[in-house]
């Protein structure tokens, strides 16, 4: 009975998807106010039904429903609870579903949070979204329906081993609070090329949606990256698989986007060219979804391959980006030219970034698909790997690092070069001449960690710069301008992991016996044995390793093997000892004859930097959202100050 | 306007491309045996360990070679197949226990039934190296001539084989 009112919910989301989707835009389009005032309580209401559905769903997980389908294969009686409840988006079903779910979130915070913008403004965008919203309820209706009966089965198949771990509770719903968010975003710029309104109130408005939905992103880039790190038991925390560039590619023309916003607002340029980037940026969550969801590269993420899914998939991006492509190609070329700036201006160096960002988030694109490609035209199958992304990715990103750091420094309109180069000669120099000695006393002298460190040092000194200026000049708080330094900062911290551990991780892959030693760096590992435990729904191996580090104790780990009863698939659980300049990570490979392991360690030096730099830059974002300026009247609005 | 057209036309390209992308399987990987002789092993028989068997004694006969082990979950989907197959007599079958406990082995096909004329047991994994093998199991239509002429990773489908693997073998057995 639950299913089948899940089922129904969701029929009655579409039709009311379909209402918010039509009568608000017709009526924004014509001045009925009548029909403007549709679309709030549309979209709450198709809000609440699909929150039914999903509440359904999750239901019949927990009560372990064997008639639905979706649960056989996805769930156990034996699961414990918890990994039962995240099961519910652990499908492809579930997930669109979580996907929709989250849309209506999203369309309902526009509703609630929007009472200073003009009422047709909001009911283009709600209208925008809706029409999204009716994509994937009919995505899911005609082919990937979560209720779908079949005869009682005794017991299910269980959750992917891999997505049974506390990080994928909190982690795809938090990547697709991102994805998702840029649909604000999309909406506000379909909004205002249909109404012509491309001014610089427009761009305020979406300023705070767009970065709260890019510092969702962040957070769940960066809790996939960790994901990745304890739970595939290699140690890597990137891999470049197709679905992590699925992720990377909106985030990075989303960073792009946040910036442009920047100089649409203040000074009224950029303004197709911010349209163009958020199109774009949801294009990429689209097309991220498509590549995850169709199955055309193959990856270990994606679990759903059904070739009619695929093709309904491409004909909604065919309808939705090509369809917003078109009418950018027709409004945009009407659009004015705002205010005009100098060679060396902040707009200038913002204008460098946003190619930056682009050319980045262009070749991601092109490494992930350049397989498709080949084959598509029956030149061979390849697959394209970390050396081409590392070559290409790191070259483009570095100068924009530089650039992050003298950006806020620079004037709008026109840079006084002289004074200017003034300001930051003391800091430059300071960080050069550290980040060519600092290396030194890590061991050994390397050009790419200098590189590293002097990215890191420059973004630093210059905040740091920014920061004094500003408060010489008693200027009060901004929320923005901290934001921005405090997101800046999250990139320095970054970069410091990322060399550190590029540069001097250690690992060694070794066969131990009971009682055998193995030391890396200053630790020394001693192996303790392996005996059986029994999990709810597994059963496994756990290996004890006493650490030490000149005789003295630091921490015993307890790596896993385990064999899921369901599947019968073998998985390998790392243990890690975590700390702020290093961690330390085990993992058990095969058992050997005579009782003896294959073990893996590792020492990661400032592994965690990499994630703690992403959450700085995520806190950044959320800080920037709280100022006054996102929540000053309509009236105020176009005076702008 | 012009210039506002040129992301519309880029991303017209690629949908042009996920479309053909749609049909074809990224798993789907070539191998590189594929028209060579199938590589020599020597190895004992499951049913009689004293017994031998190599590709050399099957020349002259066209005959399907499955990589399977008792811990493989996915060998236990095919395996009703390839009981048909045997049934109907079309093409023997010669299976290769791969990496595994005869034991365990000789109790799947006790419990299951056994569609291959004979198994070979590869308890180390060595002949399996030899083949190129990276995902059990693995079927294998092996030539007259011991030439090895299609190459399946992963269970054989009902599609796979009507479609694919048995037109190959009629077509060989000319």
């Amino acid at each position: 009975m639950i299913p089948e009112l899940g089922h129904f919910a969701l029929i009655l989301a579409l039709l009311l998807a379909l209402v918010q989707g039509i009568l608000p835009l017709v009526g924004a389009a014509r001045n009925n106010l009548a029909l403007v005032s549709v679309a709030k309580p549309a979209a709450r209401a198709q809000f609440l039904f699909v929150a039914i559905a999903f509440g359904c769903l999750a239901y019949s997980f927990l009560t372990n429903d064997f008639s639905v389908l979706n649960v056989t294969r996805n769930s156990h009686s034996r699961l414990p609870e918890i990994y039962r409840f995240t099961a519910t988006w652990g499908s492809h079903e579930g997930s669109m579903l979580l996907w929709t779910f989250i849309l209506g979130l999203w369309t309902v915070a526009v509703t609630l949070f929007s009472r200073h913008l003009p009422d047709d403004m909001v009911a283009r965008v709600v209208s925008v979204m809706g029409l999204v919203s009716f994509g994937f309820l009919l995505f899911m209706l005609a082919t990937s329906n979560p209720f779908l009966r079949m005869p009682m089965a005794m017991d299910g198949s269980d959750l992917n081993p891999l997505l049974q771990d506390p990080g994928m509770v909190v982690h795809p719903p938090i990547l697709y609070m991102g994805y998702v968010g840029f649909s604000v975003a999309f909406a506000f710029a379909i909004a205002a090329l249909l109404s012509g309104k491309l001014d610089a109130s427009w761009a305020r408005w979406s300023r705070p949606w767009t970065t709260a939905a890019w510092s969702f992103l962040t957070v769940g880039i960066m809790m996939g990256s960790w994901w990745a790190y304890y739970e595939l038991g290699w140690g890597g925390w990137w891999f470049w698989d197709p679905v992590e560039n699925a992720s990377l590619m909106p985030w990075l023309v989303g960073t792009a986007l946040i910036h442009s916003l920047a100089v649409t607002e203040k000074r009224g340029s950029f303004k197709a060219w911010t349209v163009f980037l958020a199109i774009g940026a949801f294009s990429l969550s689209l097309l991220g979804t498509f590549l995850v969801r169709s199955g055309v590269l193959s990856s270990v993420h994606a679990f759903a391959t059904d070739p009619a899914r695929g093709l309904f998939i491409l004909i909604f991006l065919l309808v939705v980006i090509g369809g917003s492509l078109l009418l950018f190609a027709f409004r945009a070329s009407q659009v004015g030219l705002g205010g005009r700036f100098a060679l060396v201006s902040r707009e200038s160096f913002l204008m460098v970034n946003n190619i930056l960002l682009l050319t980045a988030a262009g070749a991601v694109l092109l490494g992930t698909l350049y397989p498709l490609f080949l084959d598509a035209l029956g030149l061979g199958k390849i697959s394209v790997g970390p050396p081409y992304f590392n070559t290409v990715f790191v070259p483009l990103v570095a100068p924009l690092i530089f650039l992050s750091g003298i950006g806020p420094l620079a004037r709008w309109k026109q840079v006084n070069v002289p004074e200017l180069a003034a300001r930051l000669k003391w800091g430059f120099g300071a960080s050069v001449l550290v980040a060519l000695l600092l290396p030194f006393t890590l061991g050994e002298w390397k050009p790419a960690v200098s590189l590293g460190y002097l990215l890191s040092l420059w973004i630093a000194v210059t905040v740091a710069i920014g920061v004094r200026s500003r408060m010489r000049t008693g200027a009060g708080w901004s929320a923005n301008f901290y934001g921005m330094h405090l997101a800046h900062l999250g990139v320095a911290v970054t970069v410091i992991g990322v060399t550190m551990v590029s540069a001097y991780q250690t690992e060694r892959n070794v066969r131990m016996e009971v009682g055998d030693t193995v030391t890396v760096k200053d630790y020394t590992f001693r192996f303790d044995g392996v005996r059986d435990v029994d999990g709810p729904n597994y059963r496994g191996s756990r290996g004890t390793l006493e650490v030490s580090r000149n005789g003295k104790p630091v921490s015993t780990l307890h790596p896993e093997k385990r064999i899921y009863a369901a599947s019968g698939m073998p998985f390998t659980e790392s243990a890690i000892d975590y700390g702020l300049t290093r961690d330390l990570y085990t993992a058990l490979g095969e058992s050997l004859d005579g009782g003896a392991w294959s073990v893996r360690v590792f020492h990661k030096p400032f592994v965690v930097w990499i994630w703690m730099g992403a959450v700085l830059m995520a806190l950044g974002g959320l800080l920037a959202i709280t100022d006054r300026r996102y929540r000053t009247s309509r009236k105020k609005g176009g005076a702008g100050a | 306007m012009k210039r506002f057209l040129i992301p519309l036309g880029i991303f017209i390209v690629l949908v042009g491309f996920l479309a053909v992308g749609l049909k074809l399987d990224p798993r789907e990987v070539p191998s590189p045996l594929i028209g060579k002789p199938a590589p020599d092993f020597n190895l004992a028989l499951l049913s009689d360990p004293a017994r031998q068997l190599s590709p050399a004694d099957l020349r002259g006969k066209v005959w399907l070679f499955n990589v399977w082990a008792s811990w493989c979950a996915a060998c236990r989907e095919e395996h009703p197949l390839l009981l048909d197959l045997a049934r109907q007599g079309g093409v023997p079958i010669y299976g290769m226990d791969y990496k595994d406990q005869p034991s365990d082995a000789q109790a799947v096909l006790n419990r299951y039934g056994n569609p291959y004329v004979e198994t070979v047991v590869d308890l180390d994994g060595r002949a399996g190296i030899n083949y190129g093998v990276y995902g059990v199991p693995e079927t294998y239509v092996i030539d007259r001539g011991g030439i090895i002429r299609y190459k399946h990773i992963g269970p054989v489908t009902p599609d796979v084989l009507n479609k694919k693997i048995l037109p190959l073998v009629k077509e060989l057995q000319k």
